[in-house]
């Protein structure tokens, strides 16, 4: 088995193309089918980590705080995100409950552990144990991270409550906004780029 | 399409592109890993156009009752109600609120179904090794794997509501078997388009193709 370091075949076609230099924040498409083939991700690459703190931070808030609450007949009721999927779950659904706490609680965890794990290693040199592992579990469990269309689906529901009572958007939904933008950037950052950052340092040190 | 003839690639020239990292290797023997990422190296995506036949088919059982079983009740104090996909968008379009009630018929309604047609029609002019529109089939593809997260819209709309609306006496609301069936056709579908390969529709209109797979 041999690398063949100065081409790249395209992920939707498979045409080959040569490799080439990129600039600042270029983007190299396919001529065959038009998918993206490489992009230039050094800018971004080094906004990555502090983003993904930062989105550390409002998931915790997302979390801890009600993302609504509702006034009927003078008995309030909140519910934070993780109450919601108790609740669903003790209503005979399991399974969807576990569905909701994957991909809107579990997995947006790990992705943003896994990132702060992964840039925190690029910059240093050694020896950095489960580096290639996370990093093909964090390009496996994007389409699975669903912050935004939860965000989409707490608006819809607080409109649909509106009608029935008096309803006032918690903490958590402001957080959860905040999340879903913060997110939408550190997802234009293509994981699969990560190999490329650390490559420079590849020959000094040996991933597991 | 004027580049079918001319085109090269990697599985051709004997080469294979790692999933992960998208670095190429050639020479590669069965069960190798990718060099750098670790990853296992396969020119195609394993059994793909299997994988997805059975998913899709699953996805269209799953759909019948995602459409008809209610999604959840709401017992208020007068009256009991129970909820479909459909009712859902209705109610949104008769109290006024157009906006949200085409967001959610685009999510609810329209992606799936345009997932399922979509997938079935890559499955079947791949099988039948068409070069048909293959520039738009793949922009196809690339869309519906981008729009089918959406479709998770309603079940978290369910979850939030049968979170919250848990006042005993005035109102509750429950979630009903239909949301059940309705997850399940979104992560069916995600996950058929996730094992469907698009360079096999390239492979499939080659004139000499037989079975690249």
């Amino acid at each position: 088995m041999q690398e063949v370091p100065d081409l790249i075949a395209c992920e939707e076609c498979d045409a080959i193309h040569r490799r080439i230099a990129m600039d600042n924040n270029e983007v190299a498409f396919c001529n065959c089918c038009g998918a993206e083939l490489e992009r230039d991700m050094s800018s971004l690459g080094r906004r990555v980590l502090p983003l993904t703190v930062a989105s550390l931070f409002m998931y915790v808030i997302a979390n801890i705080f009600p993302i609504v609450e509702m006034e009927l007949q003078g008995i309030a009721s909140r519910t934070t995100l993780i109450g919601a999927v108790f609740s669903l779950n003790s209503q005979g659904m399991p399974l969807v409950a576990f569905l909701v706490l994957v991909t809107t609680i579990l997995f947006p965890l790990m992705q943003l552990l896994g990132l702060i794990y992964l840039f925190a290693s690029i910059t240093r040199s050694g020896y950095h144990p489960g580096f290639n592992l996370l990093a093909r579990m964090i390009q496996i469990l994007r389409p699975w991270v669903m912050m935004e269309v939860f965000l989409l689906g707490a608006i819809v529901a607080f409109v649909k409550l509106t009608s029935m009572a008096t309803v006032l958007p918690g903490v958590a939904l402001w957080a959860l906004g905040t999340l879903a933008i913060l997110l939408a950037s550190i997802f234009s950052f293509n994981p699969r780029y990560i190999w490329q950052i650390s490559l420079p340092e590849r020959e000094e040190r040996k991933h597991v | 399409m004027e580049a079918e003839a001319l085109m090269k690639t990697a599985a051709r020239s004997g080469m294979v592109s790692c999933h992960y990292c998208a670095t190429l290797w050639k020479e590669v023997k069965a069960h190798d890993r990718c060099g750098r990422c670790g990853a296992a190296l396969h020119s195609r995506r394993p059994d793909s156009l299997n994988r997805t036949w059975a998913l899709v088919i699953a996805a269209c059982i799953m759909y019948i009752p995602a459409n008809v079983l209610p999604i959840m009740t709401t017992v208020s104090l007068f009256e009991e109600q129970q909820d479909t996909i459909m009712s859902g968008i209705i109610y949104f379009w008769a109290s006024g609120s157009w906006i949200l009630a085409i967001i959610v018929f685009i999510a609810s309604f329209l992606v799936p179904l345009f997932k399922l047609a979509v997938l079935i029609l890559l499955l079947i002019m791949t099988q039948r090794h068409s070069d048909w529109r293959l520039l738009q089939r793949t922009k196809l593809y690339r869309l519906v794997e981008v729009t089918g997260r959406w479709s998770m819209l309603d079940v978290f709309v369910v979850t939030l509501l049968a979170g919250l609306v848990q006042i005993k006496g005035f109102a509750t609301v429950h979630a009903e078997a239909g949301i059940a069936a309705f997850a399940a056709v979104v992560v069916l579908t995600m996950l058929a388009s996730l094992s469907f390969d698009p360079r096999l529709m390239w492979d499939a209109a080659e004139p000499e193709s037989g079975k690249a797979a």
